[in-house]
């Protein structure tokens, strides 16, 4: 490196500590704007009349498809079975089953130790008695939370999906419109993406397919106002879903976020918008899903979780980090093409599936 | 987000000074703190356990440096192993000597493979190559429409037809032929290594055209699954090498190191943005340090070169010598440092930054409302900006639409932009303060 460059380095990172110190100012502006704030979306509120309740149970859809995956589970848990005694080997392979499953070393060292309690407590000296008791850990952090789909009382009901590129957002809006439509919901797609080529084409094909409406705008076009018109002709067609599929987009770019903050107030102009903030999350996805689901929630305000593609083998198991520490429920899990295979989440299927 | 390993390893290490050798127990004690940051970052359990164990061979015993402490003597171990576990052999596509060169992408849904498909061919006409594009991915609606979308931006040419994809494979064959490309690449469906069927039909894709390289397309976010895609793919169609791609997030990207290891192929090639040509030859000894949370000095660099240019830096050099750096200068630099990159990432890839600076979210909004307070300044009070008194930082303030607040914290922040600019020029390393509240 030349020393003309290794100044300019220096400069470009000293423009950046300035920066830095910038921010005690605009960190701490920006409490004082969540303080004042409304809180985002309407906390969950259970089954009243008018936020009437979109996810009719499905079959336990999970399970079956799980078989496929038994062999790759058993591969972590197989030296549990047939053994005598709780020793370490058995600790270790519990744990490597949740690490494999990508529940995360901070989560799962927090469920050994509750574990380790439990077992205790129990007094359980089978190891694969130990499986069961942490089934029912898992099942514990996650129950008692309202996990529905909510629509507004009257005027359109408006539901964004986000999340990084590749995730399964336009699939998701495909097969949750479909179920909508069936529901006796008239659905109407809006493609803010305008930025991937040709990903209001796919809406299109899929609107075309369910029966849904849709709403685009050129590529290119701000999909801000892309929103405005979706939500415009649903009120102007007495109501329905409107189903928002955003550009998928890094979390950590700064400049997409803001983009799609605003279109979250385009949304929010019509009172009580939107009702949904789904972040679509590829089970594929390891730790890096806890930052998303972080970034996402502080920029828009996520009220739920759809993880996609659990027809693999990948388990999702960052999900558990992102519902405890975060707050965000999982709301639906995606376990195939079909549209009734975009199912309810379901804690105690989801930890059975962590390891079947 | 994550502490450097070094961070980690300071506890551990405390205990150790002064002695010429680590113990077996030490070195399975930070055996233990790596395995967590390895597992942070992704890398499968398995692969981890096997990267462990040689890295306790090597560390076993092994002398520590007089200028290392054990804890860098560890880490350098460890990066060192992992650069050769990443690297091995060199990455480049092989190229058939009887054209056209024919290029497979595969892999999971969603991880990219369209877009990748689109830079390659980018970085191919680069390269002077003549490149075609195959949407042989017939499944996804709009597909073959998106992958003409990006062909047309970069003028390079789409091939498909709606009959089956190993039809399409066959036929694009032809077609290169016939249009004189010499580069086939061929944008595959996008399927479960479980699903038995469009395996098939991969391998069948594979046997009519048999390709020169068959590659992976894997997203630097995959988890644990990413050791169970390559094993599958691997074994379905015999992979030739990987391209990792959407690297530009905060994933620490330990799904390189289970590929690699699985695979035991070069990773050519990494996506690392939104753009086309966002699109760039895999290094190993960046995605090394990245795992282990080390910063990434080179990529930091190399982003500097592209967006400064060689004249404006020289001249900042002279002034910053000379001491003189004044709210103009800063302002150059800003816009300089802004076409790098997201600020977030920059930082990132800085290594030894305090944690707390790291952490910090960063607001490019701030940036923002600077640049307006500066702009709304005459040139005189850029260069002097003592000459602001009541008045005049009434009417910055309107102008940019901030307060005097803003301005007064503006100028007092940039007067310690200009001290250390000072202790720059003296060839002091100033100590970076941590943003206050």
């Amino acid at each position: 490196m030349s020393p003309t460059l290794a100044a300019v380095l220096l400069i470009g990172i000293f423009v950046l500590a300035a920066a830095l110190i910038w921010l005690g100012l605009g960190l701490s502006r920006r409490a004082q704007r969540l303080e004042e704030a409304p809180p985002p979306p309407e906390p969950a509120e259970p089954a009243e009349p008018g936020g009437d309740v979109a996810a009719p149970p499905g079959p336990p859809r999970l399970r079956d498809r799980m078989g496929k995956t038994r062999a790759a589970l058993s591969r972590s848990l197989g030296a549990l079975t047939g053994r005598r005694t709780i020793d370490d080997e058995a600790w270790d392979s519990i744990e490597e089953a949740l690490l494999v499953a990508d529940v995360g070393v901070t989560t799962t060292s927090r469920l050994l130790d509750e574990l380790r309690a439990r077992a205790a407590t129990a007094r359980v000296d089978d190891p694969e008695q130990l499986v069961t008791l942490l089934r029912q850990e898992i099942v514990d952090d996650l129950s008692g939370i309202d996990r529905s789909l909510h629509h507004a009382p009257d005027g359109p009901t408006v539901w964004l999906f986000v999340g990084v590129n590749g995730t399964g957002k336009t699939t998701t809006i495909a097969k949750l419109a479909q179920r909508e439509i069936e529901g006796g919901h008239a659905a109407l797609m809006a493609a803010a993406d305008t930025f991937r080529a040709a990903a209001a084409d796919q809406l299109t094909h899929w609107a075309e397919r369910v029966g849904a409406d849709v709403v685009r705008g050129q590529e290119g076009a701000d999909p801000g106002s892309v929103v405005f018109d979706a939500v415009d002709a649903a009120g102007g067609r007495g109501a329905g879903v409107v189903l928002v599929d955003t550009a998928g987009r890094m979390h950590t770019k700064v400049n997409l976020m803001e983009e799609l903050k605003k279109i979250r107030r385009i949304a929010e102009r019509t009172p009580g918008a939107p009702q949904e903030v789904l972040l679509v999350i590829d089970s594929t996805t390891g730790q890096n899903g806890l930052a998303q689901a972080r970034q996402f929630a502080e920029a828009v305000g996520v009220t739920g979780v759809v993880l996609t593609k659990l027809d693999g083998t990948a388990k999702g198991g960052v999900v558990l980090a992102i519902e405890v520490d975060l707050g965000i429920p999982v709301k639906l899990i995606g376990v195939g093409e079909a549209a009734e295979d975009l199912v309810p989440f379901d804690p105690a299927e989801f930890a059975a599936a962590l390891f079947a | 987000m994550f502490d450097a390993l070094a961070d980690r390893f300071d506890g551990i290490f405390k205990r150790l000074r002064g002695r010429g050798r680590l113990s077996d127990k030490d070195v399975d004690e930070v055996a233990r703190e790596i395995r967590v940051a390895l597992l942070e970052a992704d890398v499968n359990v398995t692969v981890v356990k096997s990267f462990i164990n040689r890295v306790k061979e090597r560390a076993r015993g092994a002398e520590v440096a007089k200028s290392l402490s054990p804890a860098q003597q560890v880490i350098k171990i460890v990066h060192e192993e992992l650069v050769t576990t990443l690297g091995g052999e060199t990455g480049k596509l092989a190229m058939s000597s009887k054209p056209p060169t024919v290029v497979m992408l595969a892999g999971l849904q969603g991880s990219g493979k369209t877009t990748a498909a689109g830079k390659l061919a980018r970085h191919l006409v680069a390269d002077g190559r003549k490149p075609l594009l195959v949407a042989a991915d017939l499944q996804r609606p709009a597909a073959v429409e998106q992958l003409r979308v990006l062909g047309q931006r970069i003028d390079v040419p789409v091939f498909s037809e709606p009959t089956d994809p190993v039809k399409v494979a066959r036929a694009a064959l032809k077609e290169a032929d016939r249009t004189g490309r010499n580069v086939v690449i061929l944008d595959t469906a996008g399927r479960l290594q479980i699903d038995d069927e469009l395996m098939g039909e991969l391998r069948r894709i594979r046997a009519k055209v048999e390709p020169d390289d068959t590659l992976l397309v894997v997203d630097a976010m995959t988890g644990q699954e990413a050791v169970n895609v390559a094993e599958a793919f691997d074994e379905a169609v015999g992979l030739d090498g990987v391209i990792l791609t959407k690297i530009d997030g905060d994933a620490r990207g330990g799904a390189a190191l289970s590929v690699k290891e699985v695979v035991g192929k070069p990773i050519l090639f990494a996506g690392t943005g939104e753009k086309l040509d966002d699109f760039e030859p895999f290094h190993p000894d960046r995605m090394a340090s990245r795992i282990l949370g080390m910063g990434d000095m080179l990529t930091l660099i190399e982003k500097a070169e592209a967006a400064f240019d060689e004249e404006e830096a020289a001249k900042a050099e002279k002034k910053l010598r000379k001491g003189q750096f004044t709210l103009e200068d800063f302002l150059d630099q800003m816009q300089q440092v802004r076409k790098m990159g997201p600020l977030q990432n920059l930082v990132g890839m800085m290594p030894g930054l305090p944690k707390e600076a790291r952490d910090a979210e960063l607001d490019e909004s701030q940036l923002g409302r600077i640049e307006a307070i500066i702009r709304s300044m005459t040139p005189e009070e850029r260069r002097n900006p003592t000459v602001i008194n009541g008045s005049r930082r009434l009417r910055i303030a309107r102008g940019s639409g901030t307060s005097t607040q803003d301005v007064n914290g503006m100028l007092k922040q940039f007067k310690m932009v200009q001290q250390m600019m000072r202790s720059v020029a003296k060839g002091k390393m100033p100590r970076l303060p941590v943003p206050g509240r």
